[in-house]
């Protein structure tokens, strides 16, 4: 498997995103420049880091969607390629129009870092499949806004596909205002397009792979996405 | 010929803080009148903040060297070798006047300013740390402050891209009219690619990269050294404002620019901005240095020459560069959005020269604009000492849970993680102990591989015990860094200081500066821990209410094996509860009677630093033996708050079975004997631990086990850890949300 991580001026966890992919499938991603027009050869997993591209400025994502490599992006991901926005990642793929939806601001205001419990609903996609259905897992989080809100019918759609594929719950995988860290729309961590080729979540399961940062919860989605080719 | 328009008064010259007799001094040193540029200059290279010119001579006499020590105090930030070619590099610097004006930007350029500090040695920043001291809770700006601040430290930080991992937050009414917000960053570099401010080579071209310079901050340095009164709202123009993402584009570049070998030397622009980089690099060098404004990138047209030297405009940078490497550098800059221009050139003529449109706006005497500051050897008054409390005088509980569920929702012990959860602590990957507990602990890779090394970081200091004593409370803000540190296995290697205090030409302030110094230092040669950076932030002082005395600690330890840490949180049933040094009920200035019954009374708890050392050396060498399950310093609020954050994080319970004393039971609860810990461990190694400690000569005390769901204390105490957790949590939320 062959991943690339993007970097937009900004950009934060460009390193711990490439490290995650190095520790667990071995083998080192390429560095993408925000300048770029082409992906390079034979990439698999393309990774929208989290981070403050722009400085947030004008709106989260906003000015990153614009830039040179993601019309590249795009052919990638109509290609069946595989896109994982994770953080400011999320953000900046629901600004593409890759996912639906957008992320605002959190229910309470203020930028939030903690650990939170996960539901996964969808273990078939190509993102989860090391993890079992309804498996709880631990998963740091760290933004302002990731409030994720869609209008009624894309959400009923989203929900009638099966396209959450995170949910933010306690620590018994239930669904609650007190577990929602920021007041997303049914609770919503993540969520993957059509298709099931692009993922988009606020949690950084690229925090979370070694026993030293306190788990190893995060790890199965990189272990999920080493077995995509 | 130099023109100059404007006459320079008695009043322009108070206006620019400086004395009449200081005033003179400019004149006897240039022989002639200065220009409106040069007075400016001058003010801002000999205010308090930039010259240190009534603190020096006791800064002179503080500990900065050690076997580890690479870089002392002087550059912009210290550096202490932590092997394996790696060194860590630190400081802590204040923001506190333009906080108390404008929190939020206040704060986020104190971030800002000590971020660059690291990475302009070379460092890529891996930790931040905050000291944040505000009014009492009820006072009508607190409120307003705490939620600016800490939203501004979160707001540049977490965009910045740097975990902050650790910091103390306390509340007094001593600080109603002075907030502190003291930063600390901490970077890592290769030892052997240090960078530094000294300017070599004659003709070398000056550089200046970043952002462009505006109007904002002109006269900040100058605010910081003047008291406030009730117009200080009126300085809000002198705040500056901050740009984490220009800033964390200023790293890149700069680390970018430092790996393609351009860069001779680098000064980022901080204090009086372009003046005292200028002049610094140039000093260093013992070179003259000569800039061209016209070269400057402006925010706006128009700018003087004067607003331009003074201007504190954020994240900008001035470098010395290789002459045939400069368009290297530009495409590196460039890349990374940010402006380059050659502003100057390094001349052999030991002058300070600034031309602007054509004309010579200053020509001065490079070297004596630092070497010739004033220095004041500034009248002091010995503290008086406060006597010692009979513990057994002092006024016990009537009910013990209630008192420990009241001190745990109380403002200063409460739980900060309504501040902390608002930093990115986590970001970068590395943060192996989260803030909360004693120190934070955050893991280094060896260049080659192998087992992983750990730094780790605590900001420490007690102000009402400086205040009551201040040699003692210098000792201990030393010697808490030290615990805390020692509590999470890790070695202390070096601090830096960052000395908040009132109006040091008061003599009764200027006692208390000096005593703290004194104690300060004797801990730091006791401990072994050089002081290698620092900062000294005086004037903190409204309508002639002085701040408590803070010099606040940032202390740094070295882990050869980041695995071996632990926690405060009990681990395992069973472990049984060891109480590590000696305890004696000292009741003065303790949180007991400060939070419950608003008594800051008797002297406070004396330091004893060859038990500290030895304590310390026997705690740490057991957690990195890996005897122990849990470690906790015993600070603010004594053993049974202690007892209770242990509790706390483990989510667990204990039985604590009293041991025979002679001591009034409030006072062994509450007391804040220094030198100790509780550790826990299994049945069979804490017997072993108790017989290991009395050969090594330290009082070590098994006083309970480890199980339940409550925290209980014979017939005296029975709390449900649920309870003491839900106090603990909710006096901070429940203030900010004005509950």
């Amino acid at each position: 498997m062959k991943s690339a991580v993007l970097v937009f001026p900004g950009i934060n966890r460009e390193r711990d995103m490439a490290r995650a992919f190095e520790v667990v499938t071995g083998v080192k991603p390429v560095m993408v420049w925000h300048t770029e027009t082409e992906l390079p050869d034979g990439v698999d997993v393309v990774a929208v880091p989290g981070g403050f591209s722009y400085g947030d400025y004008l709106r989260c994502g906003a000015i990153a969607a614009r830039s040179p490599i993601i019309d590249a992006v795009k052919r990638h991901a109509d290609r069946g390629g595989y896109v994982l926005g994770v953080c400011n990642g999320f953000q900046i793929v629901t600004e593409i129009g890759l996912l639906p939806g957008a992320l605002m601001r959190n229910a309470s205001l203020k930028f939030v870092c903690k650990e939170v419990h996960l539901r996964v609903d969808d273990p078939t996609t190509a993102f989860t499949s090391a993890y079992t259905a309804g498996q709880v897992i631990r998963c740091p989080i760290a933004h302002g806004e990731g409030n994720y809100y869609a209008d009624p019918e894309t959400l009923a759609r989203l929900e009638g596909e099966g396209r959450v594929v995170f949910r933010y719950c306690d620590e018994l995988g239930r669904t609650t205002e007190a577990a929602d860290p920021n007041g997303s729309l049914n609770h919503i961590a993540g969520i993957v397009n059509e298709r099931g080729n692009v993922l988009g979540m606020m949690p950084h399961p690229e925090n979370l792979i070694e026993a030293l940062q306190g788990g190893t919860d995060g790890r199965g989605l990189f272990e999920s996405l080493a077995k995509v080719a | 010929m130099i023109p100059n328009e404007v006459k320079i008064t008695p009043e322009l010259v108070a206006e620019h803080g400086l004395k009449p007799d200081e005033y003179q001094r400019i004149l006897d040193l240039i022989g002639r009148e200065p220009t409106l540029t040069e007075l400016g200059i001058f003010s801002a290279m000999w205010n308090e903040h930039c010259s240190y010119k009534s603190s020096k001579k006791w800064l002179r006499k503080l500990p900065t060297k050690g076997e580890r020590v690479l870089i002392g105090p002087g550059e912009n930030a210290g550096v202490v070798d932590i092997g394996d070619n790696q060194a860590v590099v630190f400081k802590m610097e204040s923001h506190n006047h333009p906080s108390y004006i404008e929190p939020y930007q206040g704060a986020t350029t104190g971030v800002g300013g000590i971020l660059r500090d690291v990475f302009t040695m070379g460092a890529r920043p891996i930790a931040a740390m905050n000291a944040l001291r505000f009014g009492e809770p009820a006072h009508p700006k607190t409120h307003h402050i705490v939620s600016g601040v800490v939203a501004g430290v979160g707001g540049y930080g977490n965009s910045f891209g740097v975990p902050t991992v650790g910091g103390e937050v306390n509340f007094h009414k001593r600080y109603n009219g002075n907030c502190l917000v003291n930063a600390f960053a901490a970077g890592l570099l290769d030892a052997d690619e240090i960078f530094l401010s000294e300017a070599k080579g004659v003709g070398m071209p000056v550089v200046y990269l970043g952002s462009k310079t505006g109007r904002d901050g002109i006269h900040g340095a100058s605010m910081a050294s003047a008291e406030f009164d009730d117009n200080s709202a009126e300085k809000r123009p002198t705040v500056q404002v901050g740009d984490p993402f220009s800033e964390k584009l200023l790293l890149e570049a700069s680390l970018e620019l430092m790996a393609s070998g351009a860069v001779i030397a680098i000064q980022d622009m901080g204090a009086a901005g372009l003046t005292c980089s200028a002049v610094e690099m140039g000093a260093k060098g013992n070179l003259g240095l000569e800039l061209n404004l016209d070269a400057v990138p402006c925010r706006e047209p128009g700018m003087t020459a004067y607003e331009m030297m003074l201007s504190e405009s954020q994240e900008r940078m001035l470098m010395v560069l290789h002459p045939h490497l400069e368009e290297k550098a530009e495409a590196i800059f460039r890349k990374w959005g940010l402006d380059f221009a050659i502003v100057g050139y390094t001349t052999d003529t030991l002058r300070f020269v600034v031309k602007h449109h054509g004309d010579v706006m200053a020509d001065l005497p490079i070297k004596d604009l630092g070497d010739q500051a004033p220095e004041y050897d500034r009248p002091w008054v010995e503290p008086k000492k406060l006597p010692v409390l009979d513990p057994a005088a002092t006024r016990a509980p009537d009910d013990y849970g209630k008192a420990l569920l009241d001190l745990l929702g109380s403002p200063n012990l409460s739980s900060r993680r309504w501040v902390w959860e608002q930093y990115d602590h986590l970001i970068q990957g590395n943060t192996v102990q989260r803030p909360g507990g004693d120190a934070a602990v955050v893991r280094v890779e060896r260049p080659n591989g192998g087992k992983a090394k750990g730094l780790g970081f605590t900001c420490d200091v007690t102000p009402r015990y400086v205040e009551a004593d201040p040699f003692e409370g210098g000792k201990q803000a030393i010697a808490e860094s030290w615990r805390n540190l020692s509590a999470v296995g890790a070695l202390p290697v070096a601090v830096t200081d960052n000395l908040n205090f009132g109006n040091p030409e008061r003599p009764e302030i200027m006692g208390q500066f000096v005593k703290a110094l004194e104690g300060l230092g004797e801990a730091c040669r006791a401990l072994d821990m050089p002081i290698v950076s620092g900062n000294v932030s005086l004037y903190n002082e409204t309508n002639g209410v002085a701040i408590l005395p803070t010099p606040a600690i940032g202390a740094v330890g070295l882990m050869d094996d980041v695995t071996k840490t632990v926690g405060v949180a009990f681990a395992h049933d069973e472990d049984v509860v060891v109480l590590i040094g000696e305890t004696t009920g000292w009741m003065g200035q303790s949180s007991y009677l400060s939070e419950l019954f608003g008594l800051e009374e008797g002297a406070p708890p004396p330091v004893d630093l060859a038990v500290e050392k030895k304590n310390g050396d026997f705690v740490r060498e057991a957690v990195i033996a890996g005897r122990v399950t849990a470690a906790h310093d015993l600070s603010d609020g004594g053993l049974l708050v202690a007892l209770a954050e242990m509790a706390m994080a483990g989510k667990k319970g204990a039985r604590i079975l009293l041991p025979e004393i002679d001591i009034a039971l409030h006072a062994f609860l509450f007391g804040e004997d220094q030198a100790r810990y509780v550790v826990t461990a299994s049945p069979a190694e804490a017997s072993k631990l108790i017989v290991d400690a009395a050969m090594a000569g330290v009082p070590a005390t098994a006083i309970g086990a480890v199980g339940g769901d409550a925290l209980v204390i014979g017939e005296h105490l029975n709390v449900a850890v649920t309870d003491l957790i839900d106090r603990h949590e909710s006096w901070f939320p429940g203030y900010m949300s004005g509950v």
